[in-house]
Order: structure tokens, then C-alpha cells, then sequence
């Protein structure tokens, strides 16, 4: 099996707070934090809404050469590592620095950056863009300046597999850590698709909705994107407990598959397999899960897949099951590492964070979404899904510390 | 009926019938107005680029979206309702 990983400090910002206190207050309270969009040339777009950080100062957050070299992605992770780092009371030696490391995700990389170069040329009629483009938009950069701030000398690289990077990276630090390669990682994701070109590509799959994001409602008309980032610091069980370090949860599992079926169209098959191998990777049986934080993504196929996937696995009692996608939106290629505090959450607090905007039950998904107001409950393990266009799944399995 | 029925419809039904038949991998004249898209094999995202290609062609806005299909009163089931649809768009949208 190998070592335990602990999860020793938590980071984010994303439109619910700015910070992981009040993350979690706002996801306990059932906050909805989605609301007009605000930028450039939103007037031109037919979907108007997401879960869109508010009042990101980056000119009072960063110096200028920061500036000129991250890009909003990249600006969201380096917060939410700073606040885990701090979290996690993290000092590395320069030994233990080589044996530490980051693993990000992100769907979108430099997405903001792309559409701005992009308008520059093609709009504006320019004939140059920013000479440091391409060191913002790469989809490594954010793991790139984590590593450099943190000293982080071990492995580092991002993984991009849409609405599951996160989870994807997660998966891999936790499997990095727990057989030894490293003894502390980085890892989450983060995404910043808010502009116009990030939604009006979206748009075109007709999967978006227009007026808000209810997973699980019979109601339910699709998707709302979010942004922001979280990022975690796994560490090997022993270190952390040797160093006196605040145990938010364990990292006790991971699956991933593949539908091999469809680039768009879920398959509960391919969902089924990954939180049966999630919880057989945990040493967990069925009866030992009491809460799923779900994909739920709010689109009609995705949550009749999912609840169809969970009742297959889990039988006809199935634990709670919540998306809290209703709150922040999707933030696709970081959606799984901020939902992941809401696992925290009920693990560590026994809080389950609700599925916000719930009008009526959809008889195609027979699941107690735990319905627009948060519940109490001792948790003894949960699982965190999520699942990607492409067919890939990946789901992490944790236990309360 | 069959392929007869473009010939007493206008160019806009033809053109449509066109999209769907492109799509579908078939000839135009063998889609008849009854045949559902289902049944021409066109899934999700056969249709996403159907109504691409019908947004682009006649400059009009489809209001349509895959979570809730029968939501903006608009029915795309048959062949003859897509043409009836984007006729009724046109007229709207384009005065």
C-alpha cells in the first residue's frame, strides 16, 4: 500500500471568498455566488452569467514584473498556495526541498491571456502582442511559479483533462506522496475562462444555462462556469504528524477511467468503475461512505448519468450526495480542487454543503441532493467525482482525520 | 411524401433540407419532411453543428439548448419542423 498522505494546509479564491474560512462558510450557508458577468464585450454574448470573482486587486497583489508574467490563472493559484503554505505552518530544508514538488490543473491555462493576444492581431490589426505571452499561457506556468516561490525542487507539471484536472492532479500527487517519490506536494488547480472568447466557445455546445446552475433539479438547464483556484498541501502522514501539523483530512484513495465511448456524452459505466476503484484503492466499503461530493454539473445528461453511476454502485440507500457547482459554477479545470474543501468540510466539521437553487426532484435522478440547505452529520469518508468531456473520470476517496 | 415536397417549398426549406442532409451523410432528395433527426443518426453533436451552420447561413439567433429542448417552444424533431422553425425565425428576426 505505502504511506498515509495528509492533507496539512488548504488555499483558495473563488467567487463564493477569497479566501478558505470563508469558503466555507459561504458553501455551509447554501450561498449562491453567481451573478452577471462583467467584462469586455459580454454584450455580444447570448450567456451572461457565471461565478465570477469580484474585486481581484491584482495591481495591489502583485509588482509589475509579476504582473507582466502571470496571468489571471496563474495570479489565482499563487494565492491559494501562499494561504496553504501558511496553512500548513510549511518550512523545507533544502533537502527536503528536492523531495518536494507541485502538481496543478487547469482546463484553460492562459485563456485570458490568449484572447486578449488574439484581439490584439486579429481585432485591433496589431502586428505584435506581449513578449511574455507565451510564458503566460502555457498551461504549466501557475505550477512553474508555485514551485519557484515554494522552492518546490521535486516534480512539477500541470495536467490538463478538462472538468477533471484537478482531480487528475490531485490523484497523482496523493499516489506521488504515498509511495514515497515525494514527501510534500503541491497540488489543486486553477482557471480563469471568464472573458469573452472562454464563453463564447462554450455557447456554441448549447449546454450553458442561462439563468443558473441547479444540479439534480428537474428544472435544471445546464451549465454556469466559475473561476478561481485551491491548491493543497499533501504531505506524508508521518512528517506531518512528527512536526505537529493541523490534519484537515486523509487522502485515502484514487481511481481513474476511461469511458471510451463518447467526447461528449457521459457514460455511468466509466463513473461507476472510478468510485468503486477510488473506494477499493481506500480500503472503503459502500457502507463507510456518507457523503459524495457529486460532478453535478446541472446539464441534463450529466446528472442523470451520475445519480444512474452512484445507484449502481451504492444500491438503492446511496449516501448524500451534493454539488456545490450550484454556488461557485463550474470552474472546470479547478472545479474538483475547490469542491474538494467541501469535503474537507464534512469530514473535518461534519458540515454537508448543500446543492443550492433546488426547486423540485427530478424523478430521472433519485438521490437526496441534500436540497438548498446544509445538514449535519458525522462523515467517516466521502468521495470527491469528477468527470471530463473526453470520457475520463476521476475520483479521489477521503477519511476524516 | 418525400423529396417532392422541396419543390413546392421555397429555397429557404431547400437549403435547410441541405444542412440536415450534409449532416446526415445522405443525398437531399432523400430526406423527406417526416423523417426525424434521430432517425438520419444525428446526435448531440450532429446538432450543435446543424444549428451552427443554420445560424451562419440565415443570420439568425436558434434559441436552443441541449439541457431543455422543448424550452424555447421550438420544435426540431422532423426534417419539416426544423424547416418550419427556421422560417419562423427568419420572419421574426429578420423582419
Amino acid at each position: 500500500m505505502g504511506r498515509r498522505v495528509a492533507i496539512t494546509g488548504a488555499g483558495t479564491v473563488n467567487a463564493l471568498g477569497g479566501d478558505v474560512p470563508s469558503t466555507l462558510v459561504a458553501l455551509a450557508a447554501g450561498r449562491v455566488a453567481i451573478g452577471p458577468l462583467a467584462f469586455d464585450e459580454v454584450e455580444r454574448l447570448s450567456i451572461r452569467i457565471g461565478g465570477q470573482i469580484r474585486d481581484w486587486d491584482a495591481e495591489g497583489r502583485f509588482d509589475r514584473q509579476e504582473l507582466a508574467l502571470y496571468d489571471r490563472a496563474t495570479q489565482f493559484a499563487v494565492e491559494a498556495a501562499r494561504q496553504a503554505v501558511a496553512d500548513a505552518g510549511l518550512t523545507l530544508t533544502e533537502g527536503e526541498s528536492l523531495r518536494a514538488g507541485v502538481v496543478m490543473g487547469t482546463g484553460g491555462g492562459g485563456y485570458t491571456t490568449i484572447d486578449d493576444a488574439y484581439r490584439a492581431v486579429h481585432a485591433q490589426g496589431k502586428n505584435r502582442v506581449h513578449p511574455f505571452t507565451i510564458p503566460r499561457l502555457m498551461h504549466n506556468a501557475a505550477a512553474a511559479h508555485l514551485a519557484m516561490r515554494h522552492a518546490l525542487k521535486g516534480p512539477s507539471f500541470t495536467v490538463s483533462s478538462a472538468c477533471a484536472s484537478s482531480n487528475h492532479a490531485m490523484g497523482l500527487a496523493f499516489q506521488m506522496v504515498r509511495s514515497g517519490a515525494c514527501d510534500v506536494m503541491l497540488t489543486g488547480g486553477s482557471e480563469a475562462t471568464l472573458c469573452f472568447g472562454g464563453i463564447k466557445a462554450w455557447e456554441g455546445l448549447r449546454v450553458m444555462s442561462p439563468d443558473g446552475c441547479r444540479p439534480f433539479c428537474a428544472t435544471r438547464n445546464g451549465m454556469v462556469q466559475g473561476e478561481g483556484a485551491a491548491v493543497f498541501v499533501f504531505e506524508d502522514w508521518d512528517r506531518a504528524t512528527a512536526r505537529g501539523a493541523p490534519i484537515l483530512a486523509e487522502v485515502a484513495g484514487f481511481s481513474m477511467t476511461s469511458d471510451a465511448a463518447d467526447i461528449v456524452l457521459p457514460d455511468p459505466d466509466g463513473a461507476a468503475r472510478a468510485m468503486r476503484g477510488a473506494m477499493a484503492d481506500a480500503g472503503l466499503t459502500e457502507r463507510q461512505v456518507g457523503y459524495i461530493n457529486a460532478h453535478g454539473t446541472g446539464t441534463a445528461a450529466n446528472d442523470r448519468s451520475e445519480v444512474q453511476a452512484i445507484r449502481s454502485v451504492f444500491g438503492d440507500a446511496p449516501p448524500p450526495v451534493s454539488s456545490t457547482k450550484s454556488m461557485h459554477g463550474h470552474l472546470l479545470g479547478a472545479t474538483g480542487a475547490v469542491e474538494l474543501l467541501a469535503v474537507v468540510m464534512a469530514l473535518r466539521d461534519g458540515v454537508l454543503a448543500p446543492t443550492a437553487g433546488h426547486v423540485q426532484p427530478d424523478p430521472a435522478c433519485p438521490v437526496d441532493c441534500i436540497p438548498n440547505d446544509a445538514r449535519r452529520a458525522r462523515v467517516d469518508a466521502a468521495l470527491s467525482n469528477a468527470f471530463a468531456f473526453g470520457g475520463m473520470n476521476a475520483c479521489l476517496a477521503l477519511r476524516r482525520a | 411524401m418525400d423529396g417532392a415536397f422541396l419543390t413546392n417549398t421555397g429555397d429557404l426549406h431547400a437549403r435547410v433540407v441541405g444542412i440536415l442532409a450534409a449532416q446526415a451523410l445522405r443525398e437531399p432528395s432523400g430526406l423527406t419532411a417526416e423523417m426525424s433527426l434521430d432517425s438520419l443518426g444525428i446526435d448531440s453533436l450532429g446538432m450543435a453543428e446543424i444549428l451552427f451552420a443554420i445560424e451562419e447561413t440565415f443570420d439568425v439567433t436558434v434559441p436552443f439548448n441541449a439541457n431543455d429542448t422543448e424550452g424555447a417552444g421550438l420544435d426540431l424533431r422532423t426534417v419539416g419542423a426544423v424547416c418550419m422553425a427556421v422560417e419562423a425565425l427568419v420572419r421574426d428576426q429578420r423582419g
